[in-house]
C-alpha cells in the first residue's frame, strides 16, 4: 500500500468478493499477455516524503533564482513582485483541486472569480469579450491566427517582426497544417511601418495582420495606423500585448484591433521557468463566436439569484468536435484567477502607478545605458518597460563582468544586443550598478 | 416540497442568501491595496516618455478595494466551490486523485517558481535535469523512447501528435488527407484533427464496446494519416483488439496515436508504445497529480516512437557527454515549436515528485487499486439494485471506469441522468461525467481512483441507491435538485440566448 493508496488486506479480500474474482490479475484479463510489462517498469524505487522533499530541494538549489541575482531578463515573462495574497488565496483547495466547472451549482466561486476576470481583461484590452483563459501568450496569438483563418478563410498571414518570436514560431507550426504562410515583415527603427506592410503585400489573401504592443524590442507601436491599412484590405487585426503596459497605452480594442492577446504571466503569476502562467484572449462582439475555449456568462437560478455558467459551449470541442472552433479544453484557470485577483490588488489607480513606476524606472535605465561609451540604442521609439541595446565591443565579456557582480544583464536576442527589462523590483541602486558594471566592461 | 425531503442539507458551502457581489460591485473609489514602491529615479513629464497621443485618455477601471476586502471575496467565493480536498469527486476521463501537499510546497521553492525561462542553461541545471529526468519516466512508462514535455495540456498535446504525424508523411513524400477517430473519442480529438488540417472520419464501436474492425478496415486506406484511440477507451473497457487494429493501421502507412487520458488504469501494467502505438500524450493533470485548478493549469507531454523523433518540437531537453543539461534548439526536421519557453515546467515538478514517491511499484499499484476500485464500486452498485435503473453500457470488467446508461432510470422512474447528478450534489458527492462519451444513451460515466477509501465508495452507492429509491416516490425532488447547494439549477440556455460575458462597468 503506497501513502495515497488505502487498500488494507482485510479490504482486498472484501473487495474481490464483491467483484466475484480471485485476484486483482483477472481484472487485467482484456489485456492481452503478450503486452503485460514483465516485471516492474525501469524506474527507481519509491521514496519517503522526506526523501522526495530533499532529492527535488536540491535539483532546486541547483537553479539560480531572481532572488540570487539581479535580472533585467524579460523577453516576455518578468520578475514581477507577487503580493502574499495571490499567493495565499490561489493556494485555497477550493480553488486549487477542482476539475473545469462542469457542475456550475457548486462551482460558483470559480465561475465568477472568471466573470470577474474576464471583466478585467475587457478593460484592460478595450474589447468587450474575453475568454476565461488560453495557454499562454504566444500560443494565444496562433490561437488567433487559427481564429482569423475560420473567419475569414484566407491564406496569408503578416506578422511584424515585433511579434515575439516564440509566438511568431508556434503561429508558423499551426499554419503550415492550414496550408497558410507566415510571412513576418521587418521593422523600421524598432516599430512596424504601414509602408512596409504595404510593401509585403497587404490584400485580400491577407487573413490577419500581428502585430506586438509594445513589441518584442520593448517599443510603443502605433497602431491606429496599422489597423486602417489591415481593415481596408478586409484582414483582421491582431494584437498581442503586454497587459501591465496597457495601464498607461491606449486600449488597442479602441483603436480597432479584432483581437487582443497576450501573456499574463507579470499579472500576479510566478516565473516557474517560463510556466505555468497563462494566455488572455479578447475579441470584439462581431467575432464572439469564433472565440476559442471556455466563457463565463451571467445567467439565473431557478429562483432568480444571480449565478454564473460556462456559456456559448456550441463553440466547443465538447459539443461541436471536429467543427469547433478550438480543440481547447483545460486552460489555465488558476493562473487567470491569480491574474484578476493581482488586477484588484493594483485596482484602478495602482495599476497606472504601477505602469508610470515602470516606465520612470525604463527611461533612466535606458538613458543611463545609451550614454556608455560603445552602447547604442537599437531604436529610438517610445518605451514603458523594456528596450534593446546594441553592444559595440566585446559582448562575452559584458556578460562576464556582468556575472560576476551578480547580474544578468538581459537577453541577449541578437549576437550584439540586449533586451533589457525592469521591474518593479528593480531598484534605481541597481540600474545604476548595471550601467557602471557595463560601463568597465567596456572600458 | 417540505425541507426534509429536500435533507441532507450539504456541509460544503457557507449559506449564501443572496448572491456575492461582485469585486467591481465593491468597488468604492479612493479605495486601494496597492503601495507603489518609491519613485527614486528622477521624475520625468510623462509626455516625454509616452506622447500623450499613445496613451489611455481614461485609466481601466478595476476595482477599488482593500486588501481586507480582496482576501474575504475571494475567501467567500472559494466558499462557493465544491473540492476535491473535501469530497468524493468521481468525474469519468478526468482522473480527480488526490493532490499531495508535498508537491505544492517543492513547486513553491524559488529555484523553481523564481527561476526565468531565458536564464542561462548553466543557472538552471536542477531544473533541466528534472525534465530531463521526467522525459525518461515518461518515456518507460508509455514504452516509446522519445518525450517532449512543451504541450500545455491533452489536447495542445494531440494537435502536437497529429502534427508530427504530418511532418512524419510529408518527410516521407506522402501526402495524406484524413484522421480516424473512433465514434467514442473524446471532443479534443476530432476538435485536434481539424485544427491539424485534415479531415475527420469517424469509426464505429462494436457491439462489445471495442472499435469495429470491420468498420476500420473500410475506412483505412493510404489518404489515411492516423488512428488517435484511447486505451482503455472512454468506456471504459480495454481494447482487446488492440494488437490487430494497430496492424491495419501501419499496414497502410498510418500512425497509431494514444490518447493518454486514461493512462491510470495501466501504468506499469502495459503500454502504449508496445501496443503498436507511435504516438502518446499524458495529462499531467490526471494521471501524475498536477491539481486542476478548477480548468487548469496542466500539461500534455507527448512520448514518441523512433522514426517520430527527429519531429519533436524545438527545444528539446537534452544530456551532453559531460553529463550537463542543456536545451537543445538545434532541430532541422522539428515541426517547430507549440508554445514559449520550454513548457508548463510547475506542473512537470509536481508529476516528478509524484513519479519518484511512487517509484515503479507505486505507479503499478496505483493502477491497480484504481482498476479495483472501479470494479468493487460497479458491484456495489449493482449489489444496491442500481444496475436495474442504471445498467452498465457494456457489461464487462471496467478498467478505471465504467459508464452507466441512465435510459432506464428515465423511463422508468422519470428523471434523466442529469437530475440524479443534480441531487448528489444534495449529498456532498460530486457528479460523475455525464452525457459522455456521445453513443451511450444518458451516459454517466465513473472515475473513483485509487485514491478513495473503500467507505467512500461505499457511501456513492447507499448515495445512488437512495436517490433511485426517492424517485420512485417523488421524482421531482431529483427534477428540481440541486436544493442546498449555493444557487438552485442555473439557466444555461438563457446564458446563451442573451450572453453576459462582463459585469457592466
Ligand atoms: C479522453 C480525453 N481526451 C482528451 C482530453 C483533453 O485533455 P485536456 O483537457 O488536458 O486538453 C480529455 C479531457 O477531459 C479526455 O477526457
Amino acid at each position: 500500500m503506497s501513502r495515497y493508496t488505502a487498500v488494507t488486506d482485510a479490504d482486498l479480500g472484501e473487495m474481490l468478493a464483491t467483484i466475484g474474482v480471485g485476484s486483482v490479475d483477472e481484472l487485467f484479463a482484456d489485456v492481452p499477455a503478450g503486452l503485460r510489462v514483465e516485471g516492474t517498469l525501469a524506474l527507481d524505487d519509491g521514496l519517503s516524503e522526506q526523501e522526495v522533499y530533499g532529492e527535488l530541494a536540491a535539483l532546486a538549489q541547483r537553479n539560480l533564482s531572481t532572488d540570487e541575482q539581479i535580472t533585467f531578463l524579460g523577453a516576455g515573462m518578468y520578475d514581477s513582485y507577487v503580493p502574499a495574497l495571490v499567493d495565499s488565496i490561489t493556494a485555497r483547495a477550493e480553488f486549487l483541486t477542482p476539475y473545469t466547472p462542469y457542475q456550475p451549482e457548486v462551482s460558483q466561486g470559480g465561475l465568477q472569480a472568471m466573470f470577474e476576470y474576464q471583466t478585467a481583461i475587457c478593460e484592460l484590452t478595450g474589447l468587450p469579450v474575453a475568454n476565461a483563459s488560453v495557454y499562454e501568450g504566444p500560443s494565444a496569438v496562433a490561437a488567433a491566427g487559427y481564429l482569423a483563418k475560420l473567419h475569414n478563410g484566407r491564406s496569408r498571414f503578416l506578422v511584424s517582426a515585433g511579434v515575439h518570436p516564440h509566438a511568431v514560431q508556434s503561429l508558423a507550426t499551426l499554419a503550415h497544417g492550414w496550408g497558410m504562410t507566415v510571412e513576418v515583415v521587418d521593422l523600421r527603427d524598432g516599430v512596424t511601418s504601414v509602408e512596409a506592410l504595404r510593401q509585403a503585400g497587404l490584400d485580400e489573401d491577407v487573413s490577419a495582420v500581428i502585430v506586438g504592443q509594445p513589441n518584442f524590442l520593448g517599443a510603443v507601436e502605433r497602431l491606429a495606423p496599422i489597423v486602417d491599412v489591415a481593415h481596408r484590405s478586409g484582414a483582421l487585426v491582431v494584437c498581442a500585448a503586454d497587459p501591465v503596459s496597457l495601464g498607461l497605452l491606449q486600449a488597442p480594442g479602441a483603436q480597432g484591433v479584432d483581437v487582443v492577446v497576450g501573456e499574463g504571466q507579470t499579472l500576479g503569476n510566478h516565473l516557474n521557468f517560463g510556466g505555468p502562467s497563462f494566455g488572455f484572449f479578447a475579441v470584439t462582439e462581431e467575432l464572439i463566436r469564433r472565440l476559442p475555449g471556455r466563457l463565463v456568462g451571467q445567467t439565473r437560478d431557478a429562483e432568480g439569484k444571480r449565478g454564473y455558467v460556462l456559456t456559448l459551449q456550441t463553440r466547443e470541442q465538447h459539443i461541436r468536435r471536429e467543427k469547433a472552433t478550438s480543440n481547447i479544453c483545460t486552460a489555465q484557470a488558476l493562473n487567470a484567477l491569480a491574474g484578476v485577483i493581482y488586477l484588484s490588488w493594483l485596482g484602478r489607480q495602482g495599476l497606472v502607478e504601477l505602469a508610470e513606476l515602470l516606465a520612470q524606472r525604463t527611461a533612466y535605465a535606458r538613458e543611463r545605458l545609451v550614454a556608455i561609451p560603445g552602447v547604442t540604442p537599437v531604436h529610438q521609439q517610445p518605451v514603458v518597460r523594456e528596450f534593446a541595446i546594441r553592444i559595440d565591443g566585446d559582448m562575452d565579456a559584458v556578460l562576464a563582468r556582468c556575472r560576476a557582480a551578480g547580474i544578468n544583464p538581459g537577453y541577449r536576442y541578437a549576437e550584439d544586443c540586449l533586451l533589457v527589462a525592469i521591474t518593479e523590483k528593480r531598484t534605481r541602486a541597481q540600474i545604476d550598478l548595471l550601467a557602471d558594471t557595463i560601463a568597465e566592461a567596456l572600458a | 416540497m417540505s425541507d426534509q425531503l429536500t435533507a441532507p442539507r450539504s456541509r460544503w458551502f457557507i449559506e449564501a442568501a443572496d448572491d456575492e457581489l461582485t469585486i467591481f460591485e465593491r468597488s468604492r473609489e479612493g479605495r486601494r491595496a496597492f503601495t507603489a514602491p518609491r519613485l527614486d529615479v528622477p521624475e520625468r513629464p510623462l509626455d516625454e516618455l509616452i506622447p500623450a497621443e499613445l496613451r489611455r485618455p481614461e485609466v481601466a477601471r478595476l476595482p477599488e478595494v482593500s486588501e481586507p476586502e480582496i482576501v474575504r471575496h475571494y475567501t467567500r467565493l472559494s466558499k462557493r466551490n465544491f473540492d476535491l480536498d473535501t469530497g468524493f469527486y468521481p468525474l469519468g476521463s478526468c482522473t480527480m486523485k488526490h493532490n499531495p501537499k508535498l508537491h505544492e510546497r517543492i513547486a513553491g521553492l524559488p529555484g523553481n517558481a523564481d527561476l526565468h525561462p531565458l536564464q542561462a542553461v548553466e543557472d538552471a541545471q536542477g531544473a533541466l535535469e528534472l525534465m530531463w529526468r521526467l522525459q525518461h519516466s515518461l518515456g518507460e512508462i508509455a514504452g516509446l523512447p522519445h518525450v517532449s514535455l512543451q504541450p500545455s495540456a491533452g489536447s495542445h498535446g494531440e494537435l502536437t501528435g497529429v502534427l508530427i504525424t504530418r511532418a512524419y508523411h510529408e518527410a516521407n513524400g506522402d501526402r495524406r488527407t484524413k484522421v480516424l477517430t473512433p465514434d467514442t473519442a473524446h471532443g479534443t480529438n476530432p476538435a485536434t484533427v481539424t485544427m491539424a488540417g485534415y479531415e475527420l472520419v469517424k469509426i464505429g464501436t462494436d457491439a462489445h464496446g471495442n472499435v469495429d474492425i470491420d468498420d476500420l478496415r473500410r475506412h483505412v486506406d493510404t489518404d489515411v494519416a492516423c488512428l488517435m484511440l484511447t486505451n482503455p477507451s472512454t468506456l471504459g473497457l480495454f481494447e482487446r483488439h488492440i494488437e490487430e487494429i494497430a496492424k491495419v493501421v501501419h499496414d497502410v502507412g498510418a500512425t497509431l496515436y494514444y490518447d493518454g487520458a486514461n493512462l491510470n488504469a495501466i501504468m506499469g501494467i502495459c503500454r502504449p508504445g508496445d501496443m503498436g502505438f507511435d504516438i502518446v500524450h499524458f495529462n499531467l493533470h490526471k494521471s501524475f497529480t498536477q491539481p486542476h485548478g478548477g480548468g487548469g493549469p496542466g500539461a500534455g507531454p507527448i512520448a514518441v516512437a523512433e522514426h517520430m523523433e527527429p519531429f519533436l518540437p524545438r527545444p528539446q531537453v537534452v544530456r551532453r557527454e559531460d553529463g550537463s543539461f542543456d536545451l537543445d534548439h538545434d532541430r532541422p526536421r522539428s515541426i517547430g515549436r507549440m508554445r514559449g519557453f520550454q513548457g508548463n515546467y510547475g506542473v512537470f515538478v509536481r508529476s516528478y515528485a509524484y513519479i519518484r514517491s511512487l517509484g515503479a511499484a507505486g505507479l503499478r499499484e496505483a493502477s491497480e487499486v484504481a482498476v479495483l476500485n472501479a470494479n468493487y464500486l460497479l458491484a456495489r452498485l449493482r449489489r444496491e439494485g442500481v444496475l436495474e435503473y442504471l445498467p452498465a453500457a457494456y457489461d464487462r470488467i471496467c478498467m478505471h471506469e465504467f459508464v452507466l446508461s441512465g435510459a432506464v432510470m428515465k423511463r422508468e422512474l422519470g428523471i434523466r441522468t442529469l437530475d440524479l447528478a443534480k441531487r448528489l450534489l444534495d449529498h456532498g458527492v460530486h457528479p460523475p461525467t455525464v452525457y459522455f462519451p456521445l453513443i451511450v444513451d444518458e451516459a454517466l460515466m465513473v472515475e473513483p481512483t485509487e485514491t478513495e477509501t473503500r467507505e467512500t465508495l461505499d457511501h456513492f452507492a447507499a448515495v445512488v441507491a437512495e436517490i433511485l429509491r426517492e424517485a420512485a416516490t417523488d421524482p421531482e425532488i431529483a427534477r428540481t435538485a440541486p436544493h442546498t447547494a449555493p444557487v438552485r439549477r442555473l439557466d444555461e440556455a438563457g446564458a446563451a440566448r442573451h450572453p453576459v460575458v462582463r459585469q457592466p462597468l
